[in-house]
Order: C-alpha cells, then sequence, then structure tokens
C-alpha cells in the first residue's frame, strides 16, 4: 500500500490535516506529500513540489487535500478530500489517526483546476491535441500584422489564436474538436468545433458564446438556407443572427437599447466568428467569391437577442417550433438597417397600415413576393399592440391585411414605371379580390427588441433571393447544447 | 523557433509559406517601375534595362531610394503601388 496527498500551504482544512500526515509517515506508511504552493509546505514531510501543477492535473485532483490510496500494483484502491476522521482512518487503517482534530471540514479548490488553468495543463499533458497547423511568428513580427497579411482579418485586428486561448474556447463546448459541424461554403470545407473556436478567439468571443455560435453555422448550414447563394450575391446581403431563449440571458447578450448597434460582447462577436468562419474555413472573401457589388457594414457582424421580458409576447424560436424555455437561433439573409419613426399613430390598425408602408420599400416599393423582411418591434411601439390586446399572431395577421394592395398597381409599366412585377406573377399571386401581398406566406419575421423612448421600430429587409422561397428560407433551429 | 505560435484558422488548403503572386500573362499596356537602390551603379542599370523594356513598347517609371542602407520609405512605395503594375528593382554594385 502506498499514498500520495496533495495539499497547498493556502488551505486551511489542508494546515489543518498535517499532524494526520505525520502520524501516517510516524506510522511508517509510504506516503508522498506534494505541495502545490509553497515547496517547504508541510513543514517536515519533505514535500515534492508540483510547480507546474501536472503531477495534480495527471492525478485528476479537484480538491485539496486529496489522498490517494495504490495497492502494491500501483492501482488507485481508494481517494478521499477535505478531512473527515472517519475517512482518513478507513483508508489509512489507523484508528487513532487525528484524534483531537475537528469530525469534518470541507477541503479547498486545488491550484490546477482555477479558471483558466486546467486548460494550460490539458495542453501540457498532452490531454488535448490540437489538429490545425501551427504558424510560427517570427521574433520581431507582430501577431495582430501576421494575422493581416495571411488574410484572416475581415479588416478590423483579431485577438491572435493561441493554443491557449484556443484550448479555453474548446471549454465552453462539450462537443469533441474534430467533430465536424459541417461543410462550409463555398469550398465546402469541412468545419470542425476546433477551426469554430479558433475563429472564435480571433472574433473575440468568450467560451461560453460555443454553444450559440455553433448553433447558428447548424442552422445556416441547412441547405434551405443557401449560405453559397447568399455570401456570392451582388446583392447587399450576410448572415443575421436572432437568438432566443435562456441562453442569451446567460451570456449577457442585448436584447433592450441600442440592440441592433454596437457595444455588446456577445452580439458583436458572435455575428463575427460567424463571418469569419465564412472567410477563413469556407474561403467566402469580397471581390473574389463574394461579389457584393456594395455590401453592408452588417457584414462584418449581425447578431442581437430578441426581448423575451413580456411573456404575453410568444419568442419568434418557439413561434418556429423550438420548444417552450429551450434555446433557438433564427438565421436570416440581411440587408441593412431601415428606421421606421411614426409618433402619431395610436391603434394597432394605424400601426400596421403604417408599417406596411415602409415594409413595401423592401428591395423596392413595386416588388411583390421578392425578399422576406424582419420587422423589430421597439417597446413603445408594441405597448400599442400589446394595450390592445393583440399578441404574435393578431400582429403577423394584421400586418399581412395591411400589406396586400390592388395587383394592377404592381404591374410593369403601371404610372407610367417599367419596374414591377409580370403579368404571369401577377396571375399566380393575386387574391379573389385582385390584391396581392408583399411576402410570400411566412416571409414576414417579427421580433422585439430595443429600448423605450421613442415611437422608432426597424426593418431589416431580406435578400432578393427571397424570391425563390421555395429554395431560399430563413431557418430556425433550437440549440444542440443548452 | 519562434516562440509565439498562432494555429491556422483556414481550411489550410494553402501553403504555410505565401506564395508570390503570379507574374502578368502579357506586358502590352503595363507600366514598370525602375527602381534604383542607390548603389553604386544601380542606375546604370536602369539605364541599359529601361531602352529594353520601352522598345518591347511597355511604359515605365522611375523610382530611387534615398539610400540603399535603409528599406524604402513609405512614399516610394506608394507611389509605385500607386503608378506601376510591376517593378524592377536594381541592385547592382
Amino acid at each position: 500500500m502506498r499514498f500520495i496527498a496533495v495539499v497547498k500551504e493556502d488551505c486551511p482544512t489542508c494546515r489543518l490535516a498535517v499532524p494526520a500526515l505525520a502520524e501516517m509517515r510516524s506510522a511508517g506508511l509510504a506516503l508522498d506529500v506534494v505541495t502545490q504552493d509553497n515547496p517547504a509546505f508541510p513543514d517536515g514531510l519533505a514535500p515534492r513540489h508540483d510547480a507546474d501543477l501536472l503531477e495534480s492535473h495527471r492525478l485528476g485532483v479537484e480538491i485539496v487535500p486529496t489522498v490517494v490510496a495504490y495497492d502494491d500494483t500501483g492501482t488507485e484502491t481508494a481517494r478521499i478530500y477535505g478531512w473527515n476522521t472517519a475517512e482518513w482512518r478507513a483508508l489509512s487503517g489507523l484508528s487513532g489517526l487525528g484524534d483531537g482534530l475537528p469530525e469534518n471540514m470541507p477541503g479547498c479548490g486545488a491550484l490546477n483546476v482555477m479558471p483558466g488553468v486546467a486548460e494550460r495543463l490539458a495542453l501540457a499533458a498532452g490531454d488535448l491535441k490540437l489538429a490545425s497547423r501551427e504558424i510560427a511568428v517570427a521574433e520581431e513580427a507582430d501577431p495582430h500584422e501576421v494575422a493581416y497579411d495571411r488574410g484572416w482579418t475581415d479588416g478590423l485586428p483579431v485577438i491572435p489564436p493561441t493554443d491557449l486561448r484556443i484550448a479555453r474556447m474548446l471549454a465552453g463546448t462539450s462537443r469533441k474538436p474534430d467533430e465536424v459541424v459541417g461543410l462550409v461554403p463555398p469550398n465546402l470545407s469541412p468545419l470542425t468545433v476546433e477551426k469554430a473556436a479558433i475563429n472564435a478567439v480571433m472574433a473575440g468571443c468568450r467560451p461560453e458564446y460555443m454553444p450559440l455560435l455553433l448553433g447558428a453555422i447548424e442552422a445556416a448550414l441547412e441547405p434551405e438556407f443557401a449560405m453559397h447563394g447568399l455570401l456570392c450575391t451582388l446583392a447587399f446581403s450576410g448572415p443575421l443572427i436572432i437568438a432566443n431563449g435562456p441562453v442569451t440571458r446567460r451570456i449577457g447578450m442585448n436584447s433592450g437599447g441600442n440592440a441592433l448597434g454596437q457595444g455588446n460582447r456577445a452580439n458583436a462577436t458572435i455575428g463575427r466568428a460567424f463571418q469569419l468562419i465564412i472567410r477563413n474555413v469556407g474561403g467566402g472573401r469580397p471581390q473574389e467569391i463574394d461579389r457584393a457589388i456594395l455590401g453592408q457594414p452588417g457584414k462584418y457582424t449581425f447578431c442581437f437577442a430578441e426581448d423575451e421580458s413580456d411573456p404575453a409576447w410568444q419568442p419568434l424560436a418557439q413561434s418556429r417550433g423550438v420548444p417552450a424555455g429551450k434555446s433557438g437561433v433564427t438565421m436570416f439573409h440581411a440587408d441593412g438597417v431601415t428606421g421606421f419613426v411614426d409618433q402619431q399613430s395610436r391603434t394597432p390598425e394605424e400601426l400596421c397600415r403604417s408599417l406596411s408602408m415602409q415594409l413595401w420599400s423592401v428591395n423596392h416599393p413595386r416588388l411583390a413576393r421578392w425578399a422576406n423582411a424582419v420587422l423589430v418591434l421597439s417597446p413603445n411601439h408594441y405597448d400599442i399592440f400589446k394595450a390592445a390586446g393583440w399578441g404574435r399572431a393578431e400582429v403577423e395577421a394584421g400586418l399581412i391585411q395591411a400589406l396586400k394592395r390592388p395587383v394592377e398597381t404592381k404591374l410593369r409599366g403601371y404610372d407610367g414605371h417599367p419596374l414591377g412585377i409580370t403579368p404571369e406573377q401577377a396571375e399566380m399571386y393575386a387574391d379573389e379580390n385582385g390584391m396581392i401581398d408583399k411576402f410570400h406566406p411566412g416571409g414576414l419575421y417579427v421580433v422585439r427588441a430595443g429600448g423605450p423612448g421613442g415611437l422608432m421600430s426597424a426593418v431589416i429587409g431580406g435578400w432578393t433571393g427571397g424570391r425563390n422561397n421555395a429554395e431560399v428560407r430563413p431557418v430556425t433551429r433550437a440549440l444542440q447544447e443548452e | 523557433m519562434a516562440s509565439y505560435t498562432m494555429r491556422d484558422p483556414t481550411a489550410e488548403t494553402s501553403a504555410v509559406l505565401r506564395e508570390r503572386r503570379p507574374p502578368p500573362a502579357v506586358l502590352a499596356g503595363k507600366r514598370v517601375a525602375l527602381l534604383s537602390i542607390s548603389k553604386e551603379r544601380s542606375d546604370e542599370f536602369m539605364d541599359a534595362l529601361e531602352p529594353l523594356i520601352r522598345a518591347a513598347g511597355v511604359e515605365t517609371i522611375r523610382f530611387k531610394k534615398p539610400t540603399h542602407t535603409k528599406p524604402a520609405p513609405e512614399a516610394i512605395l506608394q507611389g509605385i503601388v500607386e503608378q506601376a503594375d510591376l517593378v524592377v528593382e536594381a541592385l547592382a554594385d
């Protein structure tokens, strides 16, 4: 029988247990004492200093003191942690061990599992092996400049993806580093969890953002999202991530004031990490296969959370099949944000008619069934609906009704203007009253976000590719990891 | 061995060492910058080279570093980027 005890001087329970360790030694037991902090602690027991904490890591120590017992073949037979008189006596076989000590005292956290240390040790011990190739940075070179030179950035600086940062990012997901999340267009390159983590590091993500980032990627790689077409389009559009559920509150996403703007780390970096993955893993770069005529600033990052503070309002993800209480992500093909300012409408019907005017301008006021759209309702506009007892179903139905227009007013050539829908499209889309909708069925996504103080909302126009609604649709998915 | 390493965020379809840009398929219509590094006889080399290039119907434009002992000033590099498609840098001696 042999014993190893792992202690640290900083721990009161370890200091309490020192006389017991001394008793075990003097009783002739084969006891190694391993100290995590002070090399001389405990005095007189000839401790072995675990300076790099690798021994503690390999032993799987989480609490100090930990005492591990081994049989003569070196196989672990028992393990105790903290101080408990009965347990220590049973392990050591010394019936009078620790006489006079309190019966029980919980241990302390071991240094090798302190935040940020465990990942370093996993790398040092070889438990975590990164597969991505190493890029050496010369002594005199600046890693930030190397990242630019290699074409890894979106134009803004990135956090250099070192092994330790990647290991810490991977700690944010239970998924294995070599798991393939999907094939990223345009090159259809396999995206491993490790590659996602590298790009998340560069974007500035925290590890706890990983489940949402991976969920967004999985949703975007569904065939109906047509990520390839979205990234190489001539149009303005880029991916918009709308997040719902507990994860948004857990990671501190912004659904309130300036939700569509700058300033929140999760909103900013999750959207950015997504786009870096498209760029770096997929190979989708501007002026190469990204053929955007103008693009839009949301192509750096476009991600926000829905305001779920009012239980009367059904969140977007739940309206699209994600179970209540679960986190979900909706991927939308987004052009930029258009402000909607209406400080006069006071009834739901007035507000719907007013919104319909703005919504018809998506892509062009004469184009029908040409794109989808997101309407971001601010709290003060939402209050008008809520006061009238309107929830999601009523708002969506009211908007659809208000968006109907006489089909002839959208035809090519109407009012002397060449742009519009074709007679064939008019025939296909007009209802029995000769009216046409702006959007395909289900093509308008209403979400709540923003701060109070103004009767303003936002329209996020959709990609022209949305006209082929059989092939191109926004996608909502529940997150694989909560 | 460098003390600082990063991991490649890409699909690793290109070589670790960055490739040079490929040379143009044709010179016609291009403008070639002739950059003297101001070392002894750099200009002499350029003076011999320039008529050969021009005889092929290719435009040239001359640049000169203030001294061969230091890297070219940013203004010269930007001038070459703005005004030329290719560059010949003459060492000479």
